[in-house]
């Protein structure tokens, strides 16, 4: 299942209007929103997941293949377009992990059985292993989102996938992003980070709590990706020496 | 005249849902009044009375809450009325959140903290099983898979009711709520409770203060589940 994601344009905290009337994101594409903090990157990630139709402070609406979703799309976690990786990860859920699997997947109209595949995928991405006993209060930050991610590939398989700063989870961020993207997905990450704001194709510009501008990934950014995804590889060796308690060479 | 009971648990954010529908309300031509029932103290109205809108409170004081809001309905719609109102919205305070102070014909809208936790829902009792509406606010709080499994465990506990979600700060699910109003038939005649409220005619109503059981009358439950009967 493909579709066109539009963005129409709203206002900024203080109702000045969005540099943009409207923003079409088409399938398969991954578009970053980039800005400093406060600016707005969450709220329009927000405006997104609950398809605004001017009934969110920013007035932005989200037009799903041109046209305004019903009210069901909007709401039913069954008829949901949308899975979300968020920022917020507290589960304040008083669950085992696997209980909380189950329910997820009963509330997308998924079975039950689908839980051991998340937790299993969960634990290629993060450190120590996530028990389906564990109460969910317990998992670490890491673990959190490296069941969210594995979540939302399995049982929140969505056309449209919005991403809240993957990079400070402390999983790998880069087979995360791409469990997440699968085939012909919209992928919508908020980063600070460089590797990922310049592997999207285009990245959207906040400040204020408006879209100031889109920029295309130019050509020397392309090659700019490529050298960072060398140091990042490097870092990423480094960390994971480090993290095992080895001297690095 | 419409009737909209508004009960949840307190700190839900039924006052802030409320005041932004009252305002999707009176964009729609219609002319809501409303009933702020409180146990000891509120400032409620005061928050109501900028909507500019006709607002009363009732303090219950040493009574239940949900019984003296039941019992007061008549008397809050004649007011309604008078004022000029089409419909009567009545925000209770809930206590023990045993009671369900819902007649049939009301609109009933249970508001419950979506922060609470995915058992909260199961624990609530008729005041959310027998309501037309749940509205689930702080969602923004919580991961989007908590969401849901607290939606699912809402649709667990009440099957038919319609979910709405809310937000108090930003307004948002407000103008649902406000067309689920809209679409409501007015009252007719005389009205019963959707569910019994608890048991509670007991010496403790009646001012006793000596904890032990010897001195209580009435309907005495055990902790076994065993009830008996003093008394003449």
């Amino acid at each position: 299942m493909s579709l066109k994601l539009t963005i129409k344009g709203g206002m900024d905290k203080d109702g000045n209007p969005d540099a943009v009337d409207e923003i079409e994101i088409e399938p398969g594409e991954i578009i970053g929103i980039v800005g400093p903090t406060g600016s707005g990157k969450s709220t329009l990630i927000a405006d997104i997941e609950q398809f605004a139709a001017r009934d969110t402070p920013s007035g932005r609406s989200i037009l799903i293949d041109g046209e305004e979703p019903d009210r069901e799309m909007r709401t039913d976690p069954r008829k949901k377009l949308v899975a979300q990786l968020s920022q917020n990860m507290h589960f304040l859920a008083d669950m085992s992990v696997e209980d909380f699997l189950r329910m997820h997947a009963k509330s997308r109209g998924k079975n039950g059985s689908t839980a051991s595949r998340v937790i299993e995928l969960a634990n290629t991405l993060t450190g120590e292993p996530i028990d389906p006993r564990h109460p969910l209060t317990i998992l670490s930050g890491g673990q959190s989102r490296a069941l969210m991610t594995a979540d939302i590939a399995v049982i929140s398989d969505s056309p449209i996938v919005l991403i809240d700063e993957i990079e400070n989870a402390g999983i790998r961020k880069q087979e995360a992003l791409r469990l997440l993207a699968g085939e012909g997905k919209i992928v919508v990450v908020v980063t600070h980070d460089p590797m990922l704001a310049l592997m999207a194709s285009r990245r959207i510009v906040m400040r204020n709590g408006g879209i100031t501008k889109v920029i295309c990934t130019t050509e020397h950014e392309h090659q700019v990706f490529r050298e960072i995804e060398q140091v990042d590889g490097w870092l990423t060796r480094l960390r994971e020496t480090l993290r095992q308690g080895e001297v690095v060479a | 005249m419409k009737l909209v009971v508004v009960a949840g648990t307190p700190g839900s954010g039924k006052t802030s849902v409320l005041m932004h529908t009252v305002k999707d309300l009176k964009r729609s031509g219609l002319h809501p009044a409303l009933v702020k029932i409180d146990c000891m103290w509120t400032e409620d109205d005061v928050r109501f009375k900028r909507l500019e809108v006709p607002v009363s409170v009732g303090l219950s004081r040493d009574m239940c809450p949900d019984h003296y809001a039941i019992y007061n309905i008549d008397e809050m719609m004649e007011w309604a009325s008078a004022e000029g109102a089409d419909v009567l919205l009545n925000e209770t305070a809930g206590l023990c959140l045993r009671c369900a102070p819902y007649p049939d014909q009301c609109l009933a809208i249970c508001v419950i903290d979506a922060t609470t936790g995915p058992n909260t829902p199961l624990k609530i009792g008729p005041l959310l099983t027998t309501a037309d509406v749940t509205v689930m606010t702080k969602g923004d709080l919580i991961s989007q898979a908590e969401r849901e499994v607290f939606r699912e465990r809402i649709l667990e506990a009440n099957p038919g009711c319609r979910i709405v979600e809310a937000n108090g700060l930003s307004g948002k699910g407000s103008s649902e709520l406000a067309e689920i109003i809209l679409g409501w038939p007015d009252t007719t005649g005389e009205m019963v409770l959707r569910h019994n409220p608890p048991l509670a005619i007991c010496t403790l109503c009646t001012g006793e203060l000596r904890v032990s059981k010897e001195h209580h009358r009435g309907v005495l439950r055990h902790l076994n589940g065993f009830s008996e009967y003093t008394g003449e």
